[in-house]
């Protein structure tokens, strides 16, 4: 662990746009092509980080074994994997929110109800505190897929705009949780480097104020 | 899962070869060193407890321990830290020893863990435990002495976090004055969910300046230590009540740490609540290195002994030494592995023999070899620093 400098974990794909607009808010110097790069670790001139883009799921692993110091991830991938990291900001930025969907009109034919879901913790915790014993289907995408061709009776799944669910018939039944994204840290990282940390940490508390007043 | 191959072994279980164990034995050999001249007295206990007693006090969630039937069918379990057992030990056999006792061990400890890398089920650690004293003395003299353990390790950028689990929870009982709330806010603490702790305290619907103070608590991990111990002083309103006696109780130890210039070295942090659920007082974690764990931990518990029937405070830490193995570089074998061959033939083997006992004799470490036994002659002899042959032969390792 460099003690000057500071490994950042930043999620690939969705969430990453808003993340970098929100780094530049909080008056990180980031390169013009930090979007559009193709390389998976990058070092800034101006400042003493080190970025690292990651599979938004692999964020939090990165960050509790240490090999990150910071990251940027989704409550729904924190809550799935269950990682022992500092949850410290809600950035606010890639806000949606987790769902129970299906056909509408649909009676299931089997004793207990299918769920597909690409998070199994999140939907068992959910069906176990109702007091429903379900069974549950492991996909990695398209999950709107399985009630459609009756792999399932519902899904549970992230929701941001619900055009997806539209286009493809599906009705939400439950809203499970709000999601949006957070600022996590090693807790070790925390302690060994908590000055370099502690600014940073300040500069995203106010980044992100400002994007809430934007955004209300 | 499917038949295992010949060389698996049990889920979360590992070996320890020659290069690790030599480091390992080293750290055990400072550690024991330094225990000693701090007057604890090293003990061992049996690697089975039984699940209704020592399981049971011991902390450490159900589907985390290994359990099984002993020969009589009796509920055991593989010890999952060493504080319970000592607790039993301090309550049965050495009940009538002089208080404080002050107790040390190094043993392997096993709690079923997931499985992934860097979580193994079975792990050694060396700990000490101070029962008998409850004042803020005996605290500092355990985390002074966790932390000359770590520096004599050799570990680098040494640091400790201390928290103070009995005033977190007279805290929040004076805030929200329910105890399910509390543990529901120090269930946040200790799953390091600062937004959720927000939101909480937000859905609460508090008192403006009671629920200010709460978010506020969150944010103190953030001032040093000397913000910290104002911010503190600013919650404690009345004197004669828990949460003022823990507050001189923190303000005591810090000034006690000062002393012994450890101060820099210490971030005083309120909201550390480690998952422990003995604990009662003082909490720490050491860290440093090279690792995104810490090294080690402890604190106070001073009710754990009464659940052997003898009420009795206390406080201790142990230190992992797997993790304090990774945390640090490993020493480039140097000093540890210099070894001597002595390689022979028949004719000259008592020869070989003496010269090999007087080398020892002077600290030298030896490896006496008759010559027909070797694999590999040349290759054998690149292991050492240097290699004697008899009868001489004027080669000599590099």
């Amino acid at each position: 662990m460099n003690e000057s400098i500071l490994t950042i974990a930043m999620p690939k794909g969705r969430i990453f746009g808003d993340a970098c607009r929100l780094l530049r808010n909080a008056g990180f110097r980031l390169p013009e092509t930090f979007e559009t790069t193709r390389k998976l670790i990058l070092e800034l001139d101006s400042e003493p980080f080190r970025f690292i883009l990651a599979k938004p799921v692999d964020v939090p692993t990165y960050v509790e074994y240490g090999a990150a110091d910071l990251g940027i991830a989704g409550k729904d991938v924190l809550l799935e994997s269950g990682r022992d990291v500092y949850e410290m900001v809600d950035l606010g930025i890639s806000k949606c929110h987790m769902a129970v969907a299906g056909k509408p009109n649909h009676r299931s034919r089997n004793p207990f109800l299918k769920i597909a879901t690409k998070y199994p913790n999140i939907a068992s915790n959910f069906y176990r505190r109702r007091g429903e014993q379900v069974d549950l289907i492991a996909l990695n995408g398209s999950i709107e897929l399985a009630p459609i061709i009756g792999l399932a009776d519902a899904i549970v799944d992230i929701v941001s705009t619900g055009q997806t669910l539209k286009e493809n018939g599906l009705v939400e039944f439950d809203r499970l949780l709000d999601i949006s994204s957070r600022l996590i840290v090693n807790p070790v990282s925390y302690r060994l480097k908590k000055n370099l940390i502690d600014q940073i940490v300040e500069k995203m508390i106010k980044a992100t104020e400002g994007t809430k007043i934007g955004m209300d | 899962m499917a038949q295992p191959y010949m060389f698996e072994k049990p889920l979360g279980l590992r070996d320890t070869l020659p290069r690790a164990q030599r480091e390992i034995s080293r750290l055990e050999l400072i550690f024991q060193r330094e225990l000693q001249r701090w007057g604890y007295d090293f003990i061992k206990t049996p690697a089975l407890e039984y699940a209704e007693t020592v399981g049971r006090a011991s902390a450490i969630a159900d589907h985390r321990l290994f359990k099984f039937l002993d020969a009589e069918s009796h509920p055991v379990v593989l010890r999952p830290d060493m504080t319970t057992p000592i607790a039993r030990i301090v309550a049965s056999s050495l009940r009538n020893e002089p208080l404080p006792l002050r107790l040390a061990y190094t043993a392997n400890l096993y709690r079923s863990q997931r499985k992934e890398g860097g979580h193994p089920s079975e792990f050694e650690q060396t700990g000490a435990e101070l029962i008998g004293d409850p004042t803020p003395y005996a605290d500092v003299e355990v985390i002074s002495l966790m932390m000359s353990l770590l520096e004599k390790s050799g570990l680098e950028a040494v640091r400790l976090a201390v928290g103070h689990v009995g005033f977190v929870n007279a805290f929040f009982y004076d805030m929200v004055k329910d105890k399910e709330t509390v543990m529901h806010l120090r269930n946040q603490l200790y799953n390091k969910n600062d937004v959720g702790f927000h939101d909480f305290v937000d859905d609460l619907e508090l008192p403006r300046e009671d629920a200010r103070k709460l978010h506020l608590f969150i944010d103190s991990r953030r001032m040093d230590n000397r913000d910290t111990i104002k911010f503190l002083e600013s919650l404690v309103t009345q004197s004669a009540t828990p949460v003022h006696s823990y507050y001189e109780n923190i303000v005591a130890l810090i000034d006690l740490l000062s002393v012994d210039h450890l101060e820099t070295q210490i971030d005083l942090d309120l909201t550390l609540v480690p998952h422990l659920s003995y604990y009662t007082g003082f909490v720490f974690q050491g860290f440093g290195g090279n690792l995104g764990f810490p090294v080690a931990s402890g604190g106070r518990y001073d009710d754990l002994l009464a659940k052997f029937n003898r009420p009795c405070p206390a406080t201790g830490f142990g230190i992992r030494l797997d993790r304090l193995m990774s945390a640090m570089k490993m020493s480039e074998d140097g000093h540890v592995n210099k070894k001597h061959a002595v390689i022979y033939d028949h004719m000259h083997a008592g020869a070989a023999m003496q010269f090999a006992a007087k080398e020892r004799e002077k600290g030298r470490t030896v490896v006496l070899q008759h010559a027909d036994g070797i694999e590999n002659p040349e290759v054998f002899a690149r292991q050492f620093e240097t290699v004697r042959y008899f009868p001489d032969r004027t080669e000599t390792g590099e």
